[in-house]
C-alpha cells in the first residue's frame, strides 16, 4: 500500500475546510434576482394608485421610450431614503413610472406630497400580482424597461446616490 | 403595582413594523372551502419559499408578500390549475431557489450522482477485499 493513499481522506477533508473557509469570507448576497430580465413585462391590469397621476397599463410600457419601473410603497422606509435619488434621476431626464404595492390612495398622496412625485404614472398593485409575475422580491425595486416592453435590468433595494449614474447608463443602453 | 403596569405595557406593545395598512389578501389566511383543493394548495405552499424571509415557506410566513403568494396559489388551485403548473410559473420568475422541492438540473446533478458514486466505490472495495479472502 502506498503511503500517499493513507493521507487521501485527510486531504479531501482539508480541501472541504478550505472551500468552506473561502465561502465564509465572501460577502453574502441574499437577494433573489428576477429570472424575467430579458423577457417582456407580463400582462397586468391595475387601478390608478393616486388621483393626480394616471394609472399604468401594459401599453404604457411599450410606447417606444425606455423607462424606469419603480416598485415602492408609502409604508416602506427605504422608499423614503430612495425618494431624493429618484428625483435626481427624473431631473436628469429618466422617465419613471411607479407601482404602489398594497397601498391606499390617501397614504400614497401623503407620501408624494411629503417626499416628491417623480412618477408619470402610478398603478396600484393591491395583491402584489404584478410584483410576483415580474419576479420582484420586495420594495423598493426598480426595473429598466425598454421601448418594446422588454425587461432589461433589475435593481433590488433602494436606489442610492451611487446607483443613479448606473441606472442612467442602463436606461441609455435600453434605448439603443 | 407599577411593575405590573410596566409588564402589561411590555406585553401589549406591538413591535414597530414596516407593514402596510391594507387588509391581507382574501385567501391569505382563509382556506379554500373544498378540503381536497385546500390540501393541494397546502402541499404547494409548504414547498414555496417566502422571498422576504427566505428560510420560511409561504405557508409558515406572516409577511404580507407571502400572504399575497398564498392568495395566488389558492385562487389558481381553485380555478383548476395544477400545483406543478403554478410551481413552474414561480420558478420561471424567481429561479429554482423559490421551490423547496429538489430538482435534478445541470448544476445539481452531482448532488444526486455523488452518493451513488461513493456507494459504487464502496461496493467495489468490499468486493475486492472479500474476493481475496476467499
Amino acid at each position: 500500500m502506498n503511503n500517499w493513499r493513507f493521507f487521501l481522506p485527510l486531504a479531501v477533508f482539508a480541501a472541504f475546510i478550505g472551500v468552506a473557509a473561502y465561502q465564509l469570507t465572501q460577502p453574502k448576497d441574499e437577494f433573489v434576482y428576477s429570472a424575467m430580465v430579458g423577457k417582456p413585462v407580463p400582462q397586468f391590469a391595475m387601478r390608478a394608485a393616486s388621483s393626480d397621476r394616471p394609472g399604468l397599463s401594459p401599453a404604457d410600457l411599450k410606447d417606444g421610450t425606455p423607462k424606469l419601473l419603480n416598485i415602492w410603497a408609502s409604508w416602506c422606509p427605504p422608499c423614503v431614503a430612495e425618494a431624493p435619488h429618484l428625483a435626481a434621476l427624473k431631473a436628469q431626464g429618466a422617465p419613471i413610472v411607479g407601482v404602489a404595492i398594497r397601498d391606499r390612495p390617501e397614504d400614497v398622496a401623503t407620501f408624494l406630497a411629503r417626499y416628491g412625485n417623480p412618477y408619470d404614472r402610478i398603478g396600484a398593485d393591491d395583491l402584489s400580482k404584478l410584483q410576483l409575475s415580474i419576479g420582484g422580491s420586495g420594495v423598493p425595486e426598480t426595473f429598466v424597461i425598454d421601448g418594446n416592453g422588454i425587461i432589461r435590468y433589475q435593481h433590488i433595494g433602494d436606489i442610492r446616490a451611487e446607483h443613479v449614474p448606473l441606472l442612467l447608463e442602463k436606461l441609455r443602453e435600453a434605448g439603443e | 403595582m407599577r411593575w405590573l403596569l410596566i409588564l402589561l405595557a411590555a406585553l401589549l406593545a406591538l413591535p414597530l413594523t414596516a407593514q402596510d395598512a391594507m387588509p391581507p389578501a382574501p385567501y391569505a389566511y382563509r382556506q379554500l372551502d373544498d378540503p381536497a383543493l385546500e390540501a393541494r394548495a397546502q402541499g404547494l405552499m409548504a414547498e414555496l419559499r417566502c422571498l422576504k424571509c427566505q428560510s420560511q415557506s409561504i405557508a409558515d410566513s406572516d409577511a404580507p408578500m407571502a400572504g399575497d403568494m398564498r392568495h395566488q396559489v389558492r385562487t389558481r388551485i381553485a380555478a383548476g390549475e395544477e400545483p406543478e403548473t403554478i410551481r413552474a410559473w414561480m420558478v420561471e420568475r424567481y429561479g429554482d431557489y423559490v421551490s423547496y422541492a429538489p430538482r435534478v438540473t445541470r448544476t445539481t446533478w452531482p448532488l444526486f450522482a455523488g452518493p451513488l458514486l461513493l456507494l459504487a466505490i464502496a461496493a467495489l472495495l468490499l468486493w475486492r477485499r472479500f474476493r481475496k479472502k476467499a
